[in-house]
């Protein structure tokens, strides 16, 4: 299976090459469009500005490969500002446009907490919708988060979590998969949901 | 449900090797970070952290090496610093596979640093190390290695470095650190009462108390060890449990 790595300058993309290694599988970084039209599956790694990240697709032409494949149903992970860039755009780079796949705006978390929203918080499942990521994952798992905007807890969402607020911390759509928190750095669960994503992706 | 309050094994090295240090000083070798790193992230550490204490210029490229090698070992946040002076010093170790990058003598002497490297790698990435000592009914910053004062008030630099784009705060009171007399709460309470952003509590821990201690009356959000872990006086999920029981939110093996 071809797993493309979209490398835009993203800090964490080595973690997440390093953890889909200890998984046994190999991934392929691309810089450009044309790995994106041969990928079995696609990953969206990201920390850091939203903005930095939406000028950087532009930069590199790969808005419109990645919503092509897509399109197509190529199964995308999006880790982080990779599953922010999913939504129109976010309040930390007003002037960015997101990739518009997912309904609504990435906004701030409140201030009346520590700002990032950084360490080991649980996910909350939400209702009954069963989570192809988090699948034989224990419930109300800890995992690794490192931010300060998020997405809204919709439809899409099938795990939350609350930091000052109730964000999307997993968002699962079809061939759409996105988590907020970082599972390169998540330890054994993290490695269940990128061993979940290539199951789902194979 | 609540974030969980981190315990953060911290690797004092030569570049190369662990050592351990009494009041910074007295250095004595304890083991291959590496192999260290590794056995902290399988007994439940939540993070770790790899100092390069000697920072000698000569030595950085195997330090450097030293986090790669880590690295490759983690599933859990890494952290690296010591003698990170320039943007460069902090993007070989980032290459390298480090998380957060610490700086701390280099941000005093040029705090526009803590902005730059907030700009090139984020917040999240970017942990200003304070080391503080009592000083006139305050605390006060020492630099390089905690030997020398800097006028600094501790509390109102942490909230500068903060304002400029530091993500956390590592706390290390000089007081305590390798006395094993417990965690300076009133220092820790007073930084994290007072800043935006999270702060790691450094230097004097001994017994599973005094971890509640810093988390209770000090207001921590991580803690950091280090001898009391390496030595195997103290095992991370013994003490997750303990804290666990006493009602602190812990993230505990599952």
């Amino acid at each position: 299976m071809r797993i493309a790595l979209v490398d835009y300058g993203a800090g964490n993309l080595p973690s997440v090459e390093r953890a889909f290694t200890r998984l046994g599988a190999t991934t392929e970084r691309s810089t450009s469009a044309a790995p994106l039209e041969r990928a079995h599956a696609i990953v969206l790694p990201g920390v850091g500005h939203f903005g930095a990240l939406a000028a950087a697709l532009d930069a590199r032409d790969l808005r419109r490969p990645l919503l092509d494949a897509i399109g197509r149903g190529i199964p995308f992970l999006g880790i982080c500002l990779g599953l922010q860039a999913l939504w129109t755009g976010s309040d930390e780079a007003p002037a960015e446009r997101g990739l518009g796949l997912l309904e609504g705006r990435v906004t701030a978390l409140p201030a009346t907490v520590k700002l990032p929203h950084m360490g080991w918080n649980q996910l909350s499942r939400r209702g009954e919708r069963t989570s192809r990521l988090l699948a034989g994952l224990p419930d109300a798992a800890y995992v690794y988060f490192a931010h300060s905007y998020a997405g809204p807890a919709d439809a899409a969402a099938v795990a939350v979590c609350d930091y000052g607020a109730t964000f999307a911390a997993v968002v699962e759509r079809d061939n759409l998969f996105g988590v907020q928190f970082h599972p390169e750095k998540s330890g054994a669960v993290g490695a269940g949901v990128l061993a979940n994503f290539l199951e789902a992706a194979a | 449900m609540s974030l969980a309050h981190r315990i953060i094994p911290c690797l004092d090295t030569d570049g190369v090797r662990v050592v351990k240090g009494v009041r910074f000083e007295a250095l004595r070798d304890a083991g291959d970070p590496v192999a260290l790193a590794a056995r902290y992230d399988r007994d439940g550490a939540d993070e770790v952290v790899i100092l390069d204490i000697a920072a000698a210029r000569d030595q950085r490229p195997t330090f450097v090496d030293t986090i790669r090698r880590a690295a490759r070992q983690l599933s859990i946040p890494l952290a690296a610093g010591g003698g990170i002076r320039c943007l460069d010093d902090a993007r070989a170790v980032v290459e390298a596979g480090a998380d957060k990058v610490t700086v701390n003598t280099a941000a005093v002497s040029d705090p526009s640093l803590i902005t730059a490297l907030a700009e090139s790698f984020g917040s999240q990435a970017v942990v200003l190390a304070i080391d503080a000592a009592r000083w006139a009914g305050g605390w006060r910053v020492f630099v390089r290695g905690g030997r020398e004062p800097c006028g600094l008030d501790a509390i109102a630099w942490a909230l500068e470095g903060a304002r400029r784009g530091a993500g956390e705060i590592l706390l290390t009171s000089i007081d305590r650190d390798g006395t094993q007399s417990g965690f300076d709460c009133d220092l820790v309470s007073a930084v994290a009462g007072a800043v935006p952003v999270p702060v790691i509590a450094s230097g004097g821990a001994r017994t599973p108390e005094d971890f509640l201690h810093v988390f209770e009356r000090g207001r921590a959000d991580a803690a950091l060890a280090a001898s009391i872990f390496h030595d195997g006086d103290m095992a991370i999920g013994t003490l997750k449990t303990f804290l666990a029981s006493h009602g602190v939110t812990v993230r505990e093996a599952a």
